[in-house]
C-alpha cells in the first residue's frame, strides 16, 4: 500500500494545504489512535501505580480472615475453576470443531445448526449464564453453590470459543498432510490423532490461552453459581470465590478499596501475562 | 472389521460433541423460559414490561425503567464507542506504520482481556470522582459515567471486527481512487471504508450487544435507582445491574420476576444476534 503511494514530506504537506478536508481526516484518525492507545496506558499505568504499594504478605496469606482480607485462597480457587472448565470445555471443544472440519460434508444441515448455536452462545452475556447456572446447575440438579457448578457454565460459556479457535487450526492444516496419510494407508481416526492434531496444536492452545483469560476475568457468571465463599474448595461441590468475584465481593462491602487495588494489579498482571503468552504463540504460528 | 468399529463409535463421539453447544443453547432457552415466563404471566405483561414502579416488597415488578436504562446506557456507549472505534480501525487498517502497529495491536488486545471488574473499578476511583467534580454532583455515579466507561469497554470489540473487514476490501479500491487523483485520505474514507460498511455495521451490533450485556462494570458506576432517569446526569439501573443486586436475597415471586429480567435481557440479546449474522452473511 505504502509503495504505490510515496510522497516526500514537502510533497504531503503541500497536498494538505491544497485539501484541508484529508489534512482534517488525518488528524481525526490519529486523534483516535492517541485516544485509544491513552485510554489503555492510563488504565493500566493507574492501577499498577495505586495497587503496587497495596500489595503486601498479609495478602497472600493462606487463610483467609476479615483481618487480613486474604485472596491466596481466591487464588487457588481460580486456578482450580480454570483447570476444571478446560477439563471439560477442550476435549468437547476440540471434538467438536474436529466433526466440523474433518468429518461433515459440505453443506451438511447439521453444520449449520452447530455454527448458528456457537454464535448465539458466544453472544450470550455472563449474567445470562450466570442465571442459568444457577437454575440449572445449583437448583435443578441440587448441587447449591460449588466450583463444579461454576465450572460446568464457563464451560459452555468458552466452548464456543475453543470450537473456533480449533476449527480455524484444523482448517489451516494443508489437504497434502491428510492426503499423505490417507496414501500411506493410516484410517481417518489415526490420519486426525497422528497428523492433523499434532499440527493444529499451536493454534488450538492459543484458543485455551484465550479461554483462561475469560475465565480468570469472569464475575457475573460465577456469583449466582459458584457462590462466594472465601475458602479454598477442596472438595469441587464447595462453593469458593475466585479472584474476580473477591474483588467484587471487597468493593460491595466497601471497607477495602486497598485491598481490592491490590488485588486489580493480581487480575491484571495475570491478564498481561496471558494475552502476552497468546501473542508469543500466535507469532510463532505465523512465523512458519 | 475391529478398526471399522473404533472408526464409527470414534466418528459418533464427535459428533455428540459437536451437538453439545445445540444442547447447550435448548438448555438455556428451556432452564430461563420455564423459569421465567411464569412469572410474566403472574405480574402480567404490561405491567411487567411498562410498570414504571420497581417495589419487590409492595409486589410491584414493574421493569420498564430498567429497559429504558439499558437502552440508553448503550446509546451513550455507542456514541462515544463508534466514531473513536471506527477511525482508530481505519488508522490501524490504513495509516499506522508497521512499526507502531506493533505496539498498538496488543494494546488492543488487551482492552479486550482486562476483566469488567477492573473496568468498573477503574471507573469507580478515577471516572466517578472527575464526573462529580465536573458537574458538581453529589454523586458522580450516573449515566454519563455509564456511558463513557461502557463506550471504552466495547472499542476493542469494535476496533478488531472494524479493522478485519476493512482489511478485506481489495486493493484495487484504493488504487483505483488514487489513480484518479485523490488524496491517501479521501481514497480510505470515500472508498475504502464504504465498501466495508456492513463489516463495520456488524462490528457495532456486536459492540451494542457487549454494552447491554455488561454487568459487573456497570453495578459500580451507574448508580442503580430504579427510577426512569430524568438527564443524563441521574442514577440508572440496567436490567443486568438489577438481576445480579437483588439476586441475593430474593425469594419467591421476587426471584422469579429477576429470572423474567433475565429472560427479556436474553430476548434483546438473541434479536441483537441475528441481526448480526444476518449483516455477517451480507458481508460475505
Amino acid at each position: 500500500m505504502d509503495a504505490i503511494n510515496k510522497l516526500s514530506f514537502k510533497d504531503k504537506l503541500r497536498s494538505y494545504k491544497k485539501h484541508p478536508g484529508s489534512l482534517i481526516l488525518l488528524i481525526l484518525v490519529i486523534l483516535s489512535a492517541i485516544i485509544t492507545a491513552g485510554v489503555v496506558l492510563v488504565l493500566v499505568g493507574y492501577i499498577l501505580i495505586m495497587g503496587i504499594p497495596n500489595l503486601s504478605l498479609d495478602l497472600f496469606a493462606w487463610e483467609y480472615n476479615t483481618d487480613n482480607v486474604s485472596m491466596m485462597p481466591a487464588i487457588i480457587n481460580t486456578i482450580l475453576m480454570t483447570f476444571y472448565s478446560l477439563l471439560l470445555a477442550v476435549p468437547i471443544g476440540v471434538g467438536a470443531a474436529i466433526y466440523l472440519v474433518e468429518y461433515a460434508k459440505r453443506g451438511n444441515k447439521l453444520v449449520s445448526v452447530v455454527r448458528i448455536t456457537a454464535e448465539t452462545l458466544s453472544g450470550i452475556p455472563s449474567i445470562v449464564y450466570g442465571l442459568f447456572g444457577y437454575l440449572m446447575f445449583a437448583v435443578a440438579c441440587g448441587l447449591g453453590y460449588s466450583l463444579l457448578g461454576g465450572a460446568l457454565t464457563l464451560a459452555i460459556m468458552i466452548l464456543p470459543l475453543i470450537m473456533r479457535t480449533t476449527e480455524e487450526a484444523l482448517k489451516a492444516v494443508p489437504d497434502a498432510y491428510r492426503e499423505g496419510s490417507f496414501g500411506l494407508g493410516a484410517g481417518h481416526l489415526r490420519t486426525i490423532f497422528k497428523v492433523v492434531l499434532p499440527s493444529a496444536v499451536p493454534g488450538i492452545l492459543a484458543g485455551v490461552i484465550l479461554a483462561i483469560g475469560r475465565i480468570v476475568g469472569e464475575t457475573a457468571a460465577l456469583l449466582y453459581s459458584a457462590g462466594t465463599i472465601a475458602q479454598v474448595a477442596v472438595n469441587p461441590l464447595d462453593s469458593g470465590r475466585t479472584l474476580a468475584v473477591h474483588m467484587y465481593a471487597l468493593l460491595s462491602e466497601g471497607l477495602y478499596t486497598d485491598q481490592a487495588y491490590a488485588t486489580a494489579v493480581v487480575l491484571l498482571v495475570m491478564v498481561i501475562g496471558i494475552n502476552a503468552l497468546s501473542g508469543v504463540i500466535a507469532r510463532k504460528l505465523a512465523a512458519k | 472389521m475391529k478398526n471399522n468399529i473404533k472408526e464409527v463409535s470414534v466418528k459418533i463421539l464427535f459428533l455428540i460433541a459437536a451437538c453439545t453447544s445445540i444442547a447447550a443453547v435448548a438448555l438455556i432457552c428451556l432452564f430461563l423460559f420455564a423459569n421465567g415466563i411464569p412469572a410474566i404471566g403472574k405480574i402480567g405483561v404490561f405491567d411487567f414490561l411498562l410498570g414504571t414502579t420497581w417495589k419487590p416488597l409492595n409486589n410491584e415488578f414493574g421493569i420498564f425503567p430498567m429497559i429504558l436504562g439499558s437502552i440508553y446506557v448503550t446509546a451513550g456507549a455507542i456514541v462515544i464507542g463508534v466514531p473513536i472505534g471506527i477511525l482508530c480501525a481505519i488508522y490501524m487498517a490504513r495509516f499506522c506504520p508497521k512499526k507502531l502497529y506493533k505496539i498498538l495491536h496488543p494494546a488492543v488486545e488487551l482492552l479486550a482481556g482486562i476483566p469488567s471488574i477492573v473496568y468498573g473499578f477503574f471507573g469507580l476511583v478515577v471516572i466517578v470522582p472527575i464526573v462529580q467534580d465536573l458537574f458538581n454532583l453529589s454523586s458522580g455515579k450516573n449515566m454519563l459515567t455509564a456511558s463513557i466507561l461502557l463506550g471504552i469497554m466495547i472499542l476493542p470489540t469494535i476496533i478488531s471486527v472494524c479493522e478485519s473487514s476493512i482489511r478485506a476490501v481489495p486493493d484495487s479500491y484504493y488504487e483505483g481512487s488514487l489513480a484518479l487523483g485523490a488524496t491517501h485520505e479521501r481514497s480510505v474514507f470515500f472508498t475504502v471504508v464504504p465498501a466495508a460498511k456492513s463489516g463495520i455495521l456488524a462490528g457495532i451490533i456486536l459492540g451494542v450487544g457487549r454494552a447491554i450485556g455488561e454487568t459487573m462494570a456497570v453495578i459500580m458506576i451507574a448508580g442503580n435507582q430504579p427510577i426512569i432517569p430524568k438527564s443524563l446526569l441521574s442514577g440508572v439501573r440496567t436490567l443486568t445491574a438489577n438481576i445480579v443486586l437483588e439476586m441475593g436475597y430474593a425469594a419467591d415471586l421476587h426471584r422469579e420476576a429477576l429470572i423474567a429480567t433475565g429472560v427479556v435481557l436474553f430476548v434483546f440479546i438473541l434479536l441483537i444476534n441475528l441481526l448480526f449474522s444476518v449483516l455477517k452473511r451480507r458481508a460475505k
